[in-house]
C-alpha cells in the first residue's frame, strides 16, 4: 500500500452562509427588479383604463338614440349624432371584407397548401409581411390616385377598396397560419383515400382549419373599423345620409377626427359618443374572435 | 318501392371511379384561382410602388434631391421640401421606442418568467393586446383631452427649472412632441411585447434551469442568460415597432402640431411626413399633391427599409433556434 495517498475529505460546508439572506446585495437586488417589474406591468396598463373610462364617462353621457341616428349637427347647432357615419363605417368595412377576405384565403391557401416553397408563395408571404407593416394612409394616398382621381369623385368604393388594401395581408397571413395548423396526418389519410388536393382542401383543411381562419378574419375586421387614415382623402366625409357607394362617405374616425378639433362644446362631446361607439365595435369583434379562436382547443 | 341492394352499385358514378374530367377543370380552375390571388398581393405592391413614383414623378423631376433636405414648405411660393418631417417623423418615434421598448422588454419579462398566476398572466395579456386594438384617433382625442392637460404642469415645471437643458428649450403650447411621441409608445408597445414574449419562450427550459441549478437568482438568470439568448428576438420586435411609429398617422396628425421646424425640445410642436400628408392632402392643389406623392414616397421607402431589416431579424431568430434554413 502507498501511505502517500493524500486522504480524501469531503469539502468543508459553511451551513449558514448557504442560508439565504435577504439582505444581500444580491438577494435585494432580486427583489427591487420584481416589485420595478410589477410596477411595469401595472403602469402599461394605466392607458387602457384610462381610455375606456374617459370614453364611458364622457361619451357614456351623450350616448342615445339621437346620437347614433341623427345626422351631424352644424356649427352652433345642438344636438345632432352620427347616425350616417356609423353606417358609412359598416357599409366600408363591408365592401373591404368582401373583397378581401375571398383573396386573403385562396391566397393563403396557395401559400400554405398548393404551393408552399414556389417562388411566388415565398415572395408573396414576404410581402404580406412587408404590407402588414405598410403605413395606412399610404394605402389612402394609392387609393386615391388609382380610384378618385380616375372617377373624379371620392366614394365609399374608395374608401372601401383602401381599407381591402390593409385587411389583405392580414387575413392572408392569419389563415395561412391557421392551415398550417391542421395535421399533416389528416391531410395523408385523405390523399390515401383517393381525393383530390381540391378535395383535401375543401373537406379536410378549410373545415379543420376555419376557428383559425375566422379569428384571423375577425381581427383584420376589427382592425379596418378602427382604421381613418386610409379614408380621409378616399371617403371623404358627408354630413349627410349616403344615398349611393358613389359619393363622399361619412364614418366614424373621420367625424372624430374632424370633430376633436372643433372649439364647439358639442361636437366634442359628439367626438367622444362616436368613439365609445367605434371602441365598442373594436372591442367586440376582438373579444369575438377570442372567443371563436378558443373554441379550436376545445374540440 | 322494393329495395334493390344492386342499384347503388350499379350506377355509373360510385366511390371508386376515376375523377371525370369535370373534376379535373374544378381542380385546375381552383388552382388557378389561387395561384392567381398569392400572384395579386405581389402585383399589388409592385402597383403601389409603381403608382406612387408615377404620381410623384412631376415632383421629383422639378425639386430632385433639394426635396429631402429643403426645410420650407410654402403653397404660395410653390416651395416643397421634407426635412422638418422627416426629422419630426424619426424624432418622434426614437423618442416612442425608448419608451415603449422599455416597457415593452418589460411586460415581456413579466409575463414570461413566470412572475404572476396563469390566469393572471392571460389578464395582462388580453389587456396589451386590447392596448393594441383601441383606433388611433381614439387615442387621439384621449390625447387631446387628458394626456396634454396632464402633461402640462410637468412641461412647465420642468422648462422652468431646466430650462437651459435643450430637450426642455420651449413651453408645451398645447400639442407637440411629447404627447404624440408618448401616445406612440403607448401604441408601439404591444408589438415590441409581443415579439419580445415570444423570444422568450423560444427559449428551452434547461437553459433557465441549468443557470438555476448554478445557484443563481431568478433576477440573473433573466438578466445575464434570458436576455442575452432572447436578445435577437427582442431587436426584431423593437425594429418592427419603430416601422410602426414611423407610419403611424391620426394620433400623430391631432397632437404634434403640424409645425415645420426642426427643433430639439421635447415640447415645442413638430411635424410628422404622415401627418403632413394627412393634414395637407385634402385641401392640396395639383402642384402640391404632387409634392404629397413625393413625400409619401420618402415615408414609403423608410419604413420599407426599417420592416424588411426588422423582418430578417425575426427570421435570424427562427432559424438560430428552430434550426429551419
Amino acid at each position: 500500500m502507498n501511505d502517500d495517498t493524500p486522504e480524501i475529505l469531503p469539502p468543508k460546508l459553511d451551513l449558514p452562509a448557504l442560508d439565504k439572506n435577504v439582505f444581500e446585495f444580491r438577494a435585494l437586488k432580486n427583489s427591487f427588479l420584481t416589485v420595478f417589474v410589477w410596477v411595469i406591468g401595472i403602469l402599461a396598463s394605466v392607458p387602457l383604463f384610462s381610455v375606456i373610462f374617459m370614453l364611458i364617462v364622457e361619451g357614456g353621457s351623450r350616448l342615445d338614440l339621437e346620437a347614433v341616428t341623427a345626422i351631424p349637427p352644424a356649427g352652433f347647432e345642438t344636438g345632432g349624432g352620427f347616425g350616417n357615419a356609423i353606417l358609412g363605417t359598416l357599409i366600408m368595412v363591408a365592401i373591404a371584407s368582401a373583397i378581401s377576405i375571398p383573396i386573403g384565403i385562396f391566397a393563403a391557401l396557395y401559400l400554405s397548401i398548393l404551393e408552399p416553397s414556389s417562388k411566388v408563395a415565398t415572395i408573396s408571404r414576404f410581402l404580406s409581411k412587408v404590407l402588414t407593416g405598410f403605413p395606412s394612409i399610404l394605402a389612402g394616398v394609392f387609393v386615391y390616385a388609382v380610384i378618385v382621381i380616375t372617377t373624379g369623385t371620392y366614394s365609399a368604393w374608395a374608401g372601401g377598396v383602401a381599407l381591402a388594401v390593409l385587411m389583405l395581408p392580414t387575413v392572408t397571413l392569419a389563415a395561412e397560419e391557421a392551415m398550417r395548423q391542421v395535421p399533416q396526418k389528416m391531410k395523408d389519410a385523405a390523399y390515401g383515400m383517393g381525393c383530390t388536393k381540391t378535395q383535401v382542401i375543401f373537406k379536410i383543411v378549410l373545415p379543420t382549419a376555419l376557428p383559425g381562419i375566422l379569428t384571423g378574419v375577425i381581427l383584420a375586421v376589427a382592425g379596418a373599423a378602427g382604421e381613418s387614415a386610409p379614408l380621409l382623402f378616399t371617403a371623404l366625409f358627408s354630413n349627410y345620409y349616403m344615398s349611393e357607394l358613389a359619393e363622399p362617405t361619412a364614418s366614424l374616425s373621420i367625424l372624430i377626427y374632424n370633430f376633436s378639433g372643433m372649439p364647439f362644446e358639442n361636437q366634442i362631446e359628439l367626438a367622444w359618443s362616436a368613439s365609445l361607439v367605434l371602441v365598442f365595435l373594436v372591442l367586440f369583434f376582438n373579444i369575438l374572435a377570442r372567443v371563436v379562436g378558443r373554441s379550436k382547443f376545445r374540440d | 318501392m322494393v329495395y334493390d341492394p344492386f342499384k347503388e352499385s350499379s350506377s355509373s358514378r360510385t366511390l371508386s371511379a376515376p375523377p371525370s374530367s369535370a373534376d379535373y377543370l374544378k381542380d385546375s380552375l381552383f388552382r388557378f384561382f389561387a395561384y392567381f390571388c398569392a400572384l395579386s398581393i405581389i402585383i399589388l405592391v409592385a402597383y403601389i410602388v409603381i403608382e406612387l413614383g408615377i404620381q410623384a414623378y412631376p415632383a421629383m423631376e422639378k425639386h430632385g434631391l433639394g426635396f429631402i433636405t429643403g426645410t420650407t414648405w410654402d403653397t404660395n411660393q410653390g416651395i416643397f421640401s421634407v426635412l422638418p418631417e422627416i426629422w419630426g417623423t424619426v424624432y418622434s418615434s426614437l423618442i416612442a421606442l425608448f419608451i415603449g421598448g422599455f416597457f415593452g422588454i418589460g411586460i415581456a419579462i413579466f409575463l414570461t418568467q413566470s412572475f404572476v398566476h396563469a390566469k393572471l398572466e392571460l389578464t395582462f395579456r388580453t389587456i396589451i393586446e386590447l392596448l393594441a386594438a383601441i383606433p388611433s384617433v381614439v387615442y387621439g382625442l384621449w390625447g387631446i383631452y387628458v394626456l396634454i392637460p396632464l402633461l402640462r404642469p410637468v412641461a412647465d415645471w420642468l422648462h422652468e427649472t431646466m430650462g437651459w437643458f435643450p430637450l426642455f428649450g420651449t413651453e408645451l403650447s398645447g400639442p407637440g412632441l411629447a404627447p404624440a411621441a408618448l401616445v406612440l409608445a403607448i401604441m408601439i408597445l404591444p408589438t415590441v411585447a409581443a415579439i419580445s414574449a415570444d423570444a422568450f419562450r423560444r427559449i428551452p427550459y434547461r437553459v433557465k434551469e441549468a443557470a438555476y441549478g448554478m445557484g443563481a437568482t431568478k433576477w440573473e438568470v433573466i438578466l445575464k442568460v434570458m436576455l442575452p439568448t432572447a436578445s435577437s428576438g427582442i431587436l426584431a420586435g423593437l425594429v418592427l415597432g419603430f416601422g410602426r411609429a414611423l407610419g403611424e398617422t391620426m394620433a400623430l396628425a391631432m397632437l404634434i402640431g403640424n409645425v415645420n421646424e426642426i427643433s430639439i425640445s421635447l415640447f415645442a410642436p413638430a411635424n410628422t411626413l404622415a401627418s403632413l400628408l394627412a393634414s395637407t392632402f385634402p385641401e392640396a392643389g395639383q402642384l402640391e399633391i404632387q409634392a404629397l406623392m413625393y413625400a409619401a414616397l420618402v415615408l414609403l421607402a423608410i419604413t420599407f427599409i426599417v420592416n424588411v431589416a426588422g423582418l430578417a431579424v425575426q427570421q435570424y431568430t427562427m432559424r438560430k433556434f428552430e434550426g429551419k434554413k
